[in-house]
């Protein structure tokens, strides 16, 4: 099989790093989500987003490690019980933790320049972050790999889509369209809309604006903690540093597809995973971020609104 | 008016009287203390090693009582001094590693008090780029128990103006009791080469450590005859290494070996190259030789591929004998438990050289310590008989090679898998070549 593999094709290697920069990209499209929700409602660029989901990680972590789970050799009914009470708790306490900041620290601040908010923001990051330093420790840790890297693409293929990457996959789309379609039908989802093109209008319409935000929070974390159980079982190593690189790479994914816009965040995320696996393949790996950011300032040079931005002027 | 004169005046004269009598105090300090500091990253994630020397520094102090007597090389009277021992702090918890201001801080502290002879540190090689100019001026006896870049004290091996810079005075202050990383990536090489490996790809994380010791170990390698099949420096902030190990399993290697640490992203390496399902063993220096390696890369992933470490002397397991046996029974009577970190044993060969250098010395005097310290000649310590050599580097030149192994032991009743770094034999540079 090794024999094999060496032997791949110029076309059979660049399919493998397209499905690896894929299911990268769509981890950081479900963070990117939402930093774009939340800028489209209330023109807030939320720098605490990154280090909420960080704070989600070290909460599946917690729970796996009530279940006494280290690796993939428990039984599988625990596994599975393991995570879905991880997928259940961990979108909620991101959710309720995202609520609580907005209600605390930015309502108050809803009429106050742009400026103070967005400091704040950067502030709840750092005490997120302290959080997770106290929580977690300052050393990487490991997350435990709990589903198994079975290929599930012949061996005489010779490339590889394993069963991580499927779940990845399978979590990460269902919630994108499904949030699509709420955003475009559910009442909640119109009032959103409503807001974010105009406030004081919905307002006048008898739109509670508040209990918008409130549920833009809330979608927004939730989707951020869902991310943060995938991330841990994906990538496995864990760390109180990981909320800032990952809501780096997501804002900018939120930026590069037109922030504010959905179908953007998720574009914009995916081109980021592919320019960074492509780049580390065929450029070098220490040159990945310097080329995540050089397509990103092209992009804005050309497109200031972002690749999505101004095509949709409706926000959200 | 007079006011406004006379209140900064007192002021003036508040501080100047303050500064003097300080300085006053600073400049005499106590004729029957002398004060031993070291400087380690004792927060964050290096902690269990510099734990464990630490440990090895106070079990060597204790041992002697918390004091030297000394006769005056003058006098020729007796003298006992009271030893004092600073456990200082080169990391930062918010960082998790070692930081410039940090170390800086420390070696200032060293310097403006009297009291303070020797400095023992540090445990990152670029922390004593760092401290060893500044403690260089003022002739503190430095010892580090963990630094093995080779461009510290070997000239010709680092840049041009190394090691030269960091000795301002000309005199040579700074000693180590560790082999260094010329000597560990050549012994690495060729054990690549015992191990019938014929081709390997080589990773690095940039860094001082890192990148010196990959790049030595790439010369070896042409040197020996082993086909590199390329070299590549990571971004250690980046979280995962997929794409990476995808291009360098499309070339095959028989070993990758990283040049790099625990905390720039080892453990990680090892899980992605386990994830793109190849079984090729890895190798690393002893950045990784340490537990820390082992829990960032969970117990599962070495139960999937081997990984090996070499490291600059012998671990724990390796000492069976003369006084390197005896540091591990008096340790383990002492804590309770055998060391669990390699690196006690040369905490302990630290305090022992500091304290041999001050009763050579017989005076509370700094010059009078280094000059004692760089002089010490077969010396009997618990890594063997060494000396220091013009360069301040030990003589002991013996490595070891070990691998990881996960064994299921029986913890309060339960049964849980353990892992732990296994001693595989001694790396020795061949009778026939002669180190240079």
């Amino acid at each position: 099989m090794l024999f094999a593999d060496a032997e791949l094709s110029a076309v059979q290697t660049l399919l493998q790093y397209v499905i690896l920069g894929l299911t990268k990209g769509s981890l950081f499209a479900l963070i990117a989500l939402g930093y774009t929700m939340v800028y489209g409602i209330v023109e807030l660029i939320n720098f605490a987003h990154g280090d909420l989901f960080m704070l989600g990680t070290f909460l599946a972590l917690t729970i796996l490690g009530l279940f006494n789970l280290t690796d993939a050799s428990a039984e599988s009914w625990k596994i599975i019980l393991a995570l879905v009470v991880c997928f259940i708790a961990c979108p909620i306490f991101c959710a309720i933790l995202n609520i609580s900041v907005d209600r605390i620290i930015y309502k108050p601040l809803r009429t106050a320049p742009k400026l103070a908010p967005l400091v704040s923001a950067i502030g709840v990051g750092f005490i997120f972050m302290n959080i997770g330093l106290f929580w977690g420790g300052s050393q990487d840790v490991n997350f435990p790999n709990l589903v198994p890297e079975k290929n599930l693409l012949p061996d005489d293929m010779g490339l590889r889509f394993t069963l991580k990457d499927a779940m990845i996959i399978g979590t990460t789309v269902p919630l994108m369209i499904a949030l699509t379609i709420f955003v475009k039908f559910a009442p909640l989802g119109k009032a959103m809309r409503a807001t974010a093109q105009n406030p004081v209008a919905a307002q006048l319409m008898g739109i509670n604006t508040e209990r918008v935000i409130a549920a833009t929070f809330g979608i927004g974390g939730s989707l951020a903690g869902a991310a943060s159980v995938v991330y841990g079982l994906s990538i496995n190593t864990i760390s109180y540093q990981i909320g800032f690189q990952n809501g780096l790479y997501a804002f900018t994914a939120a930026v590069l597809g037109g922030i504010g816009n959905i179908p953007g965040a998720v574009l914009g995320g995916l081109i980021i995973g592919l320019v960074n696996s492509l780049g580390s393949a065929y450029v070098g790996e220490r040159w990945t971020n310097a080329l995540v950011f050089a397509i990103l300032i092209v992009i804005l040079v050309f497109r200031p609104s972002g690749l999505l931005g101004s095509r949709t002027r409706e926000k959200v | 008016m007079p006011f406004r004169i006379t209140i900064p005046l007192i002021l003036l004269l508040a501080f100047v009287a303050i500064g003097f009598l300080g300085g006053r105090q600073d400049s005499f300090g106590d004729p029957d203390l002398i004060k031993i500091v070291s400087s380690l990253p004792r927060s964050g994630s290096a902690r269990g090693q510099t734990d464990t020397i630490v440990n090895g520094i106070k079990l060597a102090i204790n041992d002697a009582g918390k004091k030297v007597e000394v006769i005056d090389p003058v006098t020729k009277q007796s003298k006992t001094f009271r030893i004092e021992y600073l456990d200082l702090d080169d990391a930062t918890a918010a960082e998790g590693q070692w930081t410039i201001e940090q170390e800086i801080a420390n070696a200032n502290q060293a310097r403006m008090d009297p009291d303070v002879m020797a400095y023992i540190g540090t445990y990152n090689s670029g922390a004593a780029k760092v401290s060893m100019p500044i403690l260089n001026r003022v002739n503190m006896f430095m010892i580090s128990p963990a630094n093995t870049s080779p461009s510290l004290t070997k000239p010709g091996e680092g840049e041009r103006h190394e090691p030269n810079c960091y000795r301002p005075t000309g005199k040579v202050n700074y000693t180590r009791v560790v082999p260094t990383d010329d000597l560990q990536a050549g012994l690495s090489a060729r054990w690549t080469q015992d191990m019938g490996m014929k081709k390997v790809y080589i990773l690095d994380d940039n860094e001082v450590y890192g990148k010196g010791i990959a790049d030595l170990f790439r010369v070896t390698c042409d040197k020996l005859g082993i086909t590199v099949l390329g070299q590549q420096s990571i971004d250690s902030k980046a979280q995962e290494f997929t794409p990476l190990m995808t291009s360098i399993k499309a070339m095959n290697p028989d070993l990758i070996y990283f040049g790099g640490t625990t905390q720039t992203k080892a453990g990680q390496l090892l899980k992605d190259l386990v994830k793109v399902g190849m079984t090729c063993p890895m190798m690393a220096p002893d950045g990784c030789f340490e537990k820390a390696m082992i829990d960032s890369a969970g117990l599962d992933t070495f139960e999937k591929v081997t990984f090996y470490a070499t490291f600059g002397g012998l671990p724990i397991d390796a000492l069976t004998e003369g006084k390197g046996l005896e540091f591990v029974e008096k340790y383990t009577k002492a804590y309770g438990m055998a060391p669990k970190d390699a690196y006690a044993t040369y905490g302990y060969e630290c305090g022992l050289a500091v304290l041999e250098s001050i009763r050579k010395a017989g005076k509370k005097d700094r010059e009078a310590i280094r000059s004692a310290g760089l002089g010490l000649r077969n010396f009997d310590g618990a890594t063997g008989r060494w000396s220091f050599d013009e360069n301040g580097d030990t003589t002991n030149q013996t490595m070891s090679g070990n691998k990881v192994i996960v064994v299921k032991k029986v913890v309060d009743g339960e049964e849980k898998k353990v892992g732990d770094f296994q001693f595989i034999k001694p790396l020795k540079l061949p009778q026939s070549t002669e180190q240079k």
